[in-house]
């Protein structure tokens, strides 16, 4: 449960308003988070049926992160992910159609068919991609920070980690480059608590937050239950890192209400039944932004069924999308391995005929 | 014997090569609490307690390291990789540090160390999650690299590693764990690093492999015989130090070869092995020696890509028609 009432009642721009948010925003955040949640809850449906392959990490629970840390960025900042990471490339903007079709391996996948749930990529929309290795990503933040800093550009670059990523000595480097540089880069640890079956409290001694003390990178707290107070922060914290003010690294808390990963159980020797369905019936992202609004008069059953209709419908759609999508073809593969083929000499040696 | 799965013949050599040696223990991701993330090492932390199998921090650049110097005096630690896709963030501390040590120091300080854990693709994991890492252990000089295809090999190659003096990279096949076989119960069952195993006896031509293409090699010889052609079928397990006899003696046997792995042609496995044939059974051959590799491409996540990719059996069958000129 998100500890602290945020969340006020209000009046925005002449309407009625929450946590001073206009109806209009609320019903945008509501529906985003809607979308991620039918979203990942079609991937699951096709990963059991084996449409889906391999290693399928969903967000379910953790909704009001993407929400909250994403919306508020510009189209041109760049966000980049783990292996966790349909909702953020949905909040960035890629189109629901396209991820769907690459969790098919679908040539009208995002990466064609090729990435996967784990490799979503999207330059266009400033989604830099799903990167497998833990903690891989940081050092590759650090360098689109850089290069914003370098071209003197007033983007941000938003930087996605799961909680055990923090312990990857490379993520410590990142931090103090970054800090020494003052780069423009929001290091965001989804915090839910654990990085399979361990629990984070296991693996450090101490508190998330003071991760970044020893690197002199200022750092907070956001639970993500509350989508209102994550956007609210990481709008602030955007617009001071835009301005030039260095580096960030947010802790924000959240709960994973599914397993690892699609092969791995809800619950077990690390965390138990009980706990899942305590966080999954008390601290649900998308429930506690409708309550509240129900209780604001800001919602109406109604509104909520017809919010929930359309993101449906375009979650079916996407899954129609990604069924008849085409294969992509193995002469993609040798296409895509290197950007330039050099005149002279030979860069394949598997005599496939390439 | 017992039938056993690879997991657990896995499990049995942990079990019984610390009852026997107090200074062998193991870490790693997931490795205690979980069991392990493919169940290795199932019940260990019941039996041994947390201070022989220690749960790390997602740090493997670290812990590589806690295990290089644990060894450096005197303890004999197993460091698990999750995969050994991620081991190559620790690959600093085992080329720049293991590898060496014994060398850099005069002979005055060896690694008794195993680092162990799943190597090469497994199914629909992409690009990062599916690489054979062979090559990258195997081009130091100094560690040794092993890689077992059956339930009896991986007991006996793991007991063979733990009492080694050396690094040992100890690959395992993802997709093994549970491929079922007969392994001998006694404590004492080793094989020795070093020993092929000609998994299949033809005389027409040689597939000479390792690690979990020994089935795929298999499957090959198989649908080769329904042809008329009996494949020798051998299955190197260690690939440093590598036996050469016995690669020279299936080339003298059948003149015919071709080299199956699972990783890519670059400076592969294969790569070594033809250069091999070439300096010392030259006279032998009948054919060119050709290899039998992945696609020289990061692994797609596609299905049917993937399977494109991997080295498949009718890859193999193909490939030893080649050489036998049908
Ligand atoms: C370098 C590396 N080591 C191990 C793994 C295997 N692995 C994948 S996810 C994961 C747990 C990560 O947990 P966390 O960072 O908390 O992220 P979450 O999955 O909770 O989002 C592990 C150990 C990996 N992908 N990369
Ligand atoms: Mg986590």
């Amino acid at each position: 449960m998100a500890e602290t009432e945020t969340v006020a009642v209000g009046v925005v721009d002449g309407g009625p308003a929450l946590g001073g948010f206009s109806k209009e925003k609320l019903v945008e955040f509501l529906r985003q988070m809607l979308l991620y949640r039918r979203f990942e809850e079609k991937a699951e449906e096709g990963y059991a049926i084996g449409k889906i392959g391999g290693f399928c990490h969903l967000h379910i629970g953790q909704e009001g992160a993407a929400a909250g840390c994403i919306l508020p960025l510009r189209q041109d900042d760049y966000v980049i992910s783990s292996y966790r990471s349909h909702t953020q490339a949905l909040a960035k903007g890629l189109s629901p159609n396209a991820i769907m079709a690459e969790l098919y391996g679908k040539a009208s996948g995002t990466s064609g068919g090729v990435g996967g749930s784990m490799h979503m990529f999207g330059p266009d929309t400033g989604f830099m991609g799903g990167h497998g290795i833990v903690g891989g990503q940081a050092g590759l933040a650090l360098g689109m920070a850089w290069a914003i800093h370098y071209r003197g550009g007033g983007q941000v670059c938003v930087c996605f980690l799961g909680d055990a990523a923090v312990n990857q000595g490379g993520f410590h480097e990142s931090m103090n480059m970054a800090a020494i540089w003052g780069l423009p880069v929001i290091f965001v640890v989804e915090n839910n608590a654990y990085g399979m079956g361990t629990k984070f409290t296991r693996m450090s001694e101490t508190e998330m937050v003071q991760k970044a003390a020893s690197h002199g990178v200022p750092a907070t707290v956001v639970n993500a239950e509350d989508v209102l107070a994550t956007y609210a922060h990481f709008d602030g914290l955007i617009e001071l890192v835009r301005q030039g003010g260095g580096p960030q690294f947010v802790d924000v808390e959240c709960y994973r209400f599914k397993g690892h990963s699609m092969s791995d159980p809800v619950s077990g020797t690390y965390r138990s039944k009980e706990e899942v369905e305590e966080w999954t019936e008390n601290s649900d992202p998308i429930k506690y932004l409708r309550d509240r609004m129900f209780s604001a008069d800001l919602l109406t059953g109604e509104e909520l069924d017809a919010i929930d209709q359309e993101v449906r419908g375009i979650v079916d759609a996407a899954v129609e999308f990604a069924e008849v999508a085409p294969e992509p073809e193995v002469e993609t593969l040798y296409k895509n391995v290197y950007s330039e083929i050099n005149p002279h000499g030979r860069l394949f040696f598997d005599g496939r005929g390439q | 014997m017992a039938q056993l799965t690879y997991r657990d013949a896995l499990n049995q050599a942990l079990v019984e090569e610390m009852e026997r040696d107090e200074s062998v223990f193991m870490l790693g991701e997931e490795v205690a609490e979980y069991d392990g993330a493919y169940k290795v090492s199932k019940g260990l932390l019941e039996r041994f307690g947390d201070k022989r199998i220690k749960d790390t921090p997602i740090s493997e650049l670290g812990f590589a390291g806690l295990g290089v110097g644990a060894a450096m005096v005197g303890l004999r630690p197993i460091v698990e990789f999750m995969t050994f896709n991620f081991s190559i963030l620790a690959l600093d501390q085992v080329i720049n540090s293991a590898s060496k040590m014994l060398s850099m120091s005069g002979g005055q300080i060896n690694i008794p160390l195993v680092l162990r854990g799943p190597s090469g693709a497994a199914l629909q994991l992409g690009a990062q999650h599916s690489q054979a890492c062979e090559t990258w252990y195997l081009h130091a000089p100094g560690v040794k690299v092993v890689t077992p295809s059956t339930p009896a090999d991986a007991k006996g190659l793991l007991k063979s590693a733990i009492r080694d003096n050396d690094p040992v990279a100890f690959m395992e096949g993802e997709l093994l764990y549970n491929v079922k076989g007969e392994v001998p119960d006694d404590d004492d069952f080793i094989i020795p690093l070093g020993v092929a195993d000609l998994k299949r006896e033809g005389g027409d031509v040689s597939i000479i492999t390792h690690g979990s293409m020994a089935h795929v090699a298999l499957q090959a010889a198989k649908q080769l015989e329904k042809e008329g052609i009996e494949a020798d079928v051998l299955d190197l397990r260690s690939l440093r130090p590598l036996d050469v006899d016995a690669i020279l003696a299936t080339v003298a046997k059948t003149n015919r070869a071709i080299y199956l792995e699972e990783g890519w042609p670059y400076l592969g496995v294969g790569a070594q092995i033809v250069s091999i044939i070439m300096e010392e059974a030259f006279d032998d051959l009948d054919a060119p020696v050709l290899r039998v590799t992945q696609a020289d491409i990061p692994m797609p996540y596609n299905k049917k890509l993937e399977i494109w990719a991997k080295p498949g059996a009718s890859r193999v069958v193909e490939a030893c028609k080649r050489v036998l000129y049908v």
